[in-house]
């Protein structure tokens, strides 16, 4: 093989794989992409069933329940257009508290309750990570 | 005063890097006389640019230890009351800090450049520090027009806002520094593949200059994602250790570009091939860290290390980016042509494979950054999403998988051309070590899910294959970087095992805990004894006693925290981990119930240690690759005649 030709198809190979990475991550991303539901995306869109998803919304008042285990709770997430029942497992943060904003880690069941594995609270206005300050810009005029 | 002497400091430096790039561009064009004292004036002008950023720097450090509530960017970010070494390292736990910082390490690399490169050609070297301070100035107008770390503030408030409690850690003092050091070596790495496209001296002993930078970058990237995975790991009290976070994701990715460059950069300085090849890495290389450095502090990113939004010094950002990607692109793509093609090979051979090892980094690399991007992209067409750890995992996950395959059989290639039957056979311990390994794991140890079955049985492969290279060698006379290289690639070994292990093997309880019950987790038997107030320098806290037993072994306490900051108001979940030989016991406390139990958070995750271990040794196999490069070069010019050595 010539240096010329070797040259040609280390080009060619380069751009095989990024095209091949482009095509994977994207056709990846197709089935995973919607990956931040808000309540009210729900009736919209139809339940993502099956997959890690993420929820996010304001803790509705007085929905938090807590379980005899002592380390379950069950609560509310609504955006003013619906609301989800949410079963938590686990140590809530700090700042998880109701009437306030909550992005929830976890899946959907086919019931329409989502059960949370983890959950995301506000810290403070300065390090809340944008997607969060999203949602609670949209709740915002239900805390009043 | 000081403030304004850091001022000063920074203008100067900025106003010698546009002389820098004046007198390379002037000097590289003209002949004779005026072109030989323009070139020669770029060295001392490099090395006086290095030291008054280390002077706008110190003066940094100065108002922050001194708590100088009149600099505004103090009273932001630091408080009166916090411990010394976190008012010292609050200097670049934000914003502006951070970026002097970036500068302060650009200018000194460049000063070193000047000082200690001997191999290069004169031209070469002078187009290397003009290329470093195109690179630098833009971070100087940057600093100086939109994040001025030094502005006042009047009047002064009496105490500084504070730090957030999270990055009031030991990690944060070593942990940006360490990535950007890492950061900066790649764009010294760049700013040569610059210098010799520009005098188009693409060969090897470009290649030996340049690689010296790759690795020490590379080793320091390699640490300051081991750091800040550890630092995740225990500072979030989640129990992971890789979330696939926009901002460690923009720390993969430059390691990712670096870790090929390391490695095609070889196959130039060893064996004159994959010329263009080696600069287009260089390239993307400097684009990713460049990426990493802006896209982490623009603020558009969805992370905790988003720092407040500025739309103003995003935009700003943004331009620096484009320019720079811009412009290392468009110099690629004019002069590229000029690359002479280097020397040829078979497919099956060291620089096949090395061809291989490339394509699969770039592959992931590809895949890492649409994950990141295309949140921003979706954004801006009005959509709000977040691409989280399941992409990631099942897009990237089976392809190092196949990378880490390709590692055991790489480094058992000969160079230009190899046969397929004895390659065969070299490889088999490997093979056999992989496939009994897995039997093994899913016979004896339970493992059924295909992926942590295919990465315990691989890393098991991997080991031995990585010491395969030193098989019947003379122990004694094997080169350093060679076993550089085997302890980088053992290093890989162990930490996928590490990650393996700890996706299936790990036990997690989660209990509300009376006092004085004990709780089972592991082999471990946990009591909590009671909880007690702590108070520290600017916190206070509920502690949990734990008193854990392991089977009949000596009982010992562990200690997790609720942690409560008064500036700002923040409550942070201090975990409390054990580390035993074969894993970690990892404790979180959480809240108490109305019934009087305590919520405790309970991990035993055998082997996990392994996967910050592997990285110690990957960044050790670079450090010895490293000395080894370096203990060779000397007695190369010591010898006139070196002999064909270099492997």
């Amino acid at each position: 093989m010539t240096a010329k030709n070797q040259r040609l198809v280390l080009a060619g190979l380069a751009v095989l794989a990024v095209v091949g990475a482009a095509l994977l991550a994207l056709s990846a991303l197709k089935d995973q992409a919607a990956f931040f539901y808000a309540p009210g995306d729900v009736e919209k869109s139809g339940l993502p069933l099956g997959r890690e998803v993420r929820l996010g919304g304001m803790v509705a008042a007085n929905s938090i329940a807590r379980q005899p285990d002592g380390v379950s709770i069950r609560f509310r997430v609504t955006d003013g257009r619906a609301t989800v029942p949410v079963a938590f497992t686990g140590i809530a943060p700090d700042l998880f508290r109701e009437r306030s904003g909550v992005v929830a880690e976890g899946h959907f069941n086919p019931d329409g309750s989502f059960t949370a594995t983890n959950l995301l609270a506000k810290h403070d206005e300065k390090y809340m990570p944008p997607e969060v300050a999203g949602a609670m810009h949209e709740t915002k005029t239900l805390e009043r | 005063m000081t403030a304004e002497l850091g001022l000063a400091a920074l203008w100067l430096a900025a106003a010698l890097a546009l002389l820098q790039i004046a007198a390379a561009t002037l000097g590289l064009r003209r002949e004779g006389a005026l072109g030989e004292q323009l070139r020669g004036a770029v060295r001392p002008v490099a090395v006086a640019q290095g030291l008054l950023t280390a002077i706008a720097f110190a003066a940094l450090l100065a108002v922050f230890s001194g708590s100088d509530m009149s600099v505004a960017l103090v009273a932001e970010n630091s408080h009166t009351a916090k411990p010394w070494l976190y008012k010292v390292a609050g200097a670049w736990g934000n914003h502006e800090g951070s970026m002097l910082l970036w500068v302060t390490i650009l200018g000194l690399a460049g000063g070193a450049v000047a000082l200690l490169e001997r191999r290069l050609h004169e031209r070469t070297l002078v187009a290397t520090l003009g290329a470093q301070a195109v690179i630098a100035l833009g971070f100087y107008a940057f600093l100086l027009f939109s994040s001025n770390p030094f502005a006042r503030l009047s009047p002064a408030p009496p105490d500084g806002l504070g730090l957030n409690p999270l990055l009031q850690d030991p990690g944060l003092a070593f942990h940006p520094p360490t990535l950007y050091i890492g950061y900066v070596g790649i764009s010294v790495a760049f700013s040569f593949a610059v210098g010799a496209l520009v005098t188009r001296d693409v060969g090897p002993a470009f290649a030996r200059a340049m690689r010296l930078w790759v690795l020490g970058a590379w080793i320091f990237l390699t640490l300051g994602i081991t750091a800040g995975s550890y630092w995740a790991y225990y500072e979030l009290g989640w129990g992971g250790w890789w979330f696939w976070d926009p901002v460690e994701n923009a720390s993969l990715m430059p390691w990712l570009a670096a870790t090929a460059l390391l490695h095609s950069v070889t196959v130039v300085a060893t064996r004159d091939g994959l010329r263009a090849w080696t600069i287009m890495l260089a390239v993307v290389a400097f684009s990713m860290s460049m990426l990493g450095t802006f896209l982490v502090r623009s603020g558009i990113l969805t992370s905790v290390h988003a720092f407040a939004v500025d739309p103003e010094r995003g935009t700003f950002i943004l331009a620096l980016l484009a320019l720079y990607i811009g412009g290392a692109l468009a110099l690629f793509g004019a002069r590229v042509g000029t690359v002479r093609a280097g020397a040829t090979f078979e497919p099956l051979s060291r620089e096949g494979g090395l061809v291989a090892n490339n394509l699969l980094l770039s592959v992931i690399l590809g895949i890492v950054l649409i994950g990141t991007l295309y949140p921003l992209l979706a954004a801006a067409m009005g959509t709000q999403l977040s691409v989280g750890p399941p992409f990631f995992n099942a897009t990237a996950g089976p392809i190092a998988l196949g990378l880490v395959a390709l590692m055991g059989v790489g480094p058992l290639l000969r160079w230009r051309r190899d046969d397929k039957d004895a390659l065969v056979s070299r490889t088999l311990p490997a093979l056999g070590t992989t496939l009994l390994g897995m039997a093994g794991f899913f016979a004896l140890g339970g493992v059924t899910r295909p992926l942590p079955l295919l990465g315990l049985g691989l890393a098991l492969g991997l080991a031995v294959a990585s010491i395969a290279p030193l098989w019947r060698r003379n122990l004694r006379r094997t080169p350093l970087f060679t076993y550089g290289m085997v302890v980088a690639h053992l290093g890989i070994a162990v930490s996928l095992f590490g990650m393996a292990a700890d996706s299936v093997f790990t036990e997690e309880k989660l209990v509300a805990a009376q006092v004085g019950q004990p709780v089972l987790v592991g082999p471990f038997s946990v009591t909590l004894q009671g909880i007690r107030p702590e108070i520290g320098d600017n916190w206070s806290a509920l502690e949990g006693v734990l008193r854990v037993q392991r089977g009949e072994g000596t009982p010992f306490l562990l200690r997790p925290q609720q942690r409560f900051f008064a500036a700002p108001p923040t409550t942070t979940n201090e975990t409390a981990i054990r580390t035993e030989a074969d894993g970690q016991l990892y404790t979180v406390l959480g809240r108490q119930g109305a019934d009087g139990r305590w919520q405790l958070r309970l991990w035993w995750k055998p082997w996990v240690t392994c996967i910050w271990l592997g990285g110690a040794l990957v960044a050790l196999g670079g450090a010895l690759s490293l000395l080894g490069r370096l203990r060779r070069e000397r007695q190369v010019r010591v010898d006139p005649h070196p002999t064909e050595r270099w492997t």
